[in-house]
């Protein structure tokens, strides 16, 4: 007897190797992503070193919902969802600040900050209430690895650790550029408004095959090795850690060039406080391996992308509309280089940066495309015929191959098809 | 009448100044408008706020000289894709103030009004300036130009025309 397998909703939209423009446009999928991955995956929703006292709370989102990143009364860092559980106004509108509580402005419900209701106005009115079922909603679960902090609005699921998986090297070796082992995230962020869907930015992040078009204007005129990076003869590699994070692992590049800070554009003569503090931190040749290798480029799914020397979060608002989320990263006890860091950020990034505005651009344009009917697939064959698998079993292919859109494309049909 | 005498009015070249710099901009006159920056100048477009400390915090553009002239270099590659076509730009630049004036300096205020079309579609930008000029051989440099975009602590869409 033959039982016929149903092909499910998300198998006629997205095949090994093509993915359907429905995808990127139709507001029901996005609804349906917003169920099944905003709201119950593992997102990123901010830095420790956003909050670093206690009462400290600063804005954040999980997709298009807001949240409050607070450090509470006890120093515990907690996410609060911003709605009050009587008529569900915000209970705070400034963006970041020092409080031990909120006090909702409609009727003077107040909540301390670790979510409890320690007050509302006129109690005689509310006899026999029990004040503890109607706190601050909380995200149900939260992890922090290194200071990054992540939420699942999910109640059961995979650990953190299981979510990041291989990724969780990038975040380690990030920090380990850091002379004290951390990052802090303390300049603030730019953000960026892009009429288009959340997609396109999340595949762009690890797609070493547009770099030498989309920034021709800046690589030609500004002394940039970046571009060498990306081009037909780079040996760096594209890879897919699964559970749809991504690399572009430029090490292998690095590495020929055996140069300290070569990554960064610039030489340990340059840097002195900065090799010092490295050296002193983890000795001469280690020190000097961290140097030649440099951060990662990896974009953990879905909101999370660590630039080099950036790191962005993508938020969701609609189908068609997503805010990009970017400041310069800053090493703890390295101000020499953050400040270099700065300086690079703000050239490159954000709505008037050199690069970003440019790959926001293309965001744009791919989403008007898909105006366009005919075809309606998108191609994501390249390098298909030349992935292969590391020492560590994770797929790899050339830096200018859609690898890792693949990758991302699997896992999100996994998470689309999950009961 | 001290408190209407004591308001000086803005001498009349630098109002032409601030026209002529916003015509250079609005009709992508890249070269003509990178001569009237002086070699010490900053331009400055803050984020998240009115008056944050540019080298702690991020801003939209923080350019010093060289910076200044790398954005137009970029911008007249041709291959600048958020500006390949260009924006169409008109904008009013009104109440222009007199801050301060000290020797050969000069620091003026001024509101512009900013309408940009592209492939977009249609964008209307607020800014409230702070230009820094000075006097040189006759003619009027800028030294330094800070423009607080009135919704900077919100996201915005690309800024890649000459705010």
């Amino acid at each position: 007897m033959n039982v016929e397998t149903p092909i499910s909703q998300w198998s006629r939209l997205i095949e090994p190797g093509r993915v359907h423009g429905a995808l990127y446009s139709d507001p029901a999928i996005f609804q349906a992503e917003l169920e099944k991955i905003w709201f119950r995956t593992w997102v990123y929703v901010g830095h420790v070193s956003e909050v670093p006292n206690r009462n400290d709370y600063v804005t954040k989102s999980i997709g298009p919902m807001p949240v409050l990143m607070v450090r509470d009364r006890e120093g515990e860092i907690r996410l609060l969802l911003n709605r009050c559980p009587h008529r569900g106004n915000a209970v705070c509108v400034i963006e970041k600040g020092n409080r031990s509580s909120f006090t909702c402005p409609y009727h003077s419900w107040t909540f301390a900050n670790d979510g409890r209701l320690i007050g509302y106005a006129f109690p005689d009115g509310y006899q026999g209430v029990e004040r503890s079922d109607l706190g601050l909603a909380q995200v149900p679960r939260i992890a922090i690895h290194k200071g990054f902090v992540f939420g699942s609005m999910a109640e059961d699921g995979p650990s953190l650790e299981e979510h990041l998986g291989g990724a969780i090297r990038a975040i380690d070796q990030l920090c380990e550029n850091s002379p004290e082992g951390e990052i802090e995230l303390t300049a603030g962020f730019l953000r960026h408004r892009t009429k288009a869907n959340w997609k396109f930015i999340l595949e762009n992040e690890c797609d070493g095959y547009h770099p030498g078009f989309v920034h021709a204007s800046i690589f030609s005129v500004a002394d940039s090795k970046i571009g060498e990076l990306y081009g037909a003869s780079s040996i760096a590699v594209t890879r897919d850690f699964g559970n749809g994070h991504t690399e572009v692992d430029l090490r292998p590049e690095f590495r020929r060039r055996g140069e300290p800070l070569s990554w960064f554009g610039t030489t340990p003569a340059r840097l002195p406080g900065y090799v010092a503090a490295m050296e002193a931190a983890y000795g001469r040749e280690k020190a000097r391996q961290i140097m030649i290798d440099g951060t990662p480029h990896t974009m953990i799914f879905p909101n999370l992308f660590i630039a080099e020397i950036q790191l962005f979060v993508i938020q969701p608002v609609a189908v068609d509309e997503t805010i990009q989320h970017v400041t310069a990263l800053q090493f703890k006890g390295a101000p020499d280089f953050n400040r270099r860091m700065r300086q690079q950020t703000m050239g490159s990034v954000g709505p008037a940066g050199f690069l970003l505005a440019d790959d926001t651009e293309m965001y744009e344009r791919n989403q008007r495309g898909l105006l366009t009917r005919n075809p309606e697939w998108l191609f994501l064959e390249r390098g298909m015929h030349r992935e292969r698998d590391d020492e560590d079993g994770y797929r790899i292919a050339h830096s200018t191959d859609d690898l890792p859109s693949r990758g991302i494309w699997r896992h999100y049909k996994t998470l689309m098809e999950a009961a | 009448m001290s408190a209407k005498t004591s308001i000086k009015s803005v001498p009349e070249d630098v109002v032409q100044f601030l026209y002529r710099e916003a015509r250079l901009q609005d009709t992508h006159a890249y070269d003509e408008w990178e001569a009237l920056w002086e070699d010490d100048a900053i331009y400055w477009v803050p984020a998240n706020g009115t008056d944050p400390d540019p080298e702690t915090q991020m801003s939209f553009i923080y350019d010093n000289r060289s910076r200044i002239s790398l954005r137009v270099k970029q911008l007249k590659t041709g291959k600048r894709h958020s500006q390949t076509p260009p924006s169409q730009l008109a904008r009013i630049v009104s109440n222009i103030e007199l801050l301060d004036e000290a020797g050969d300096e000069i620091r003026v205020a001024a509101n512009t009004m900013i309408f940009e079309c592209n492939m977009r579609g249609e964008t209307v930008w607020a800014t409230r300036n702070e230009y820094s000029l000075r006097r040189v051989d006759g003619t009027l440099k800028m030294i330094r130009k800070k423009v607080v975009l009135v919704n900077n602590d919100k996201p915005i869409y690309t800024l890649s025309f000459l705010v």
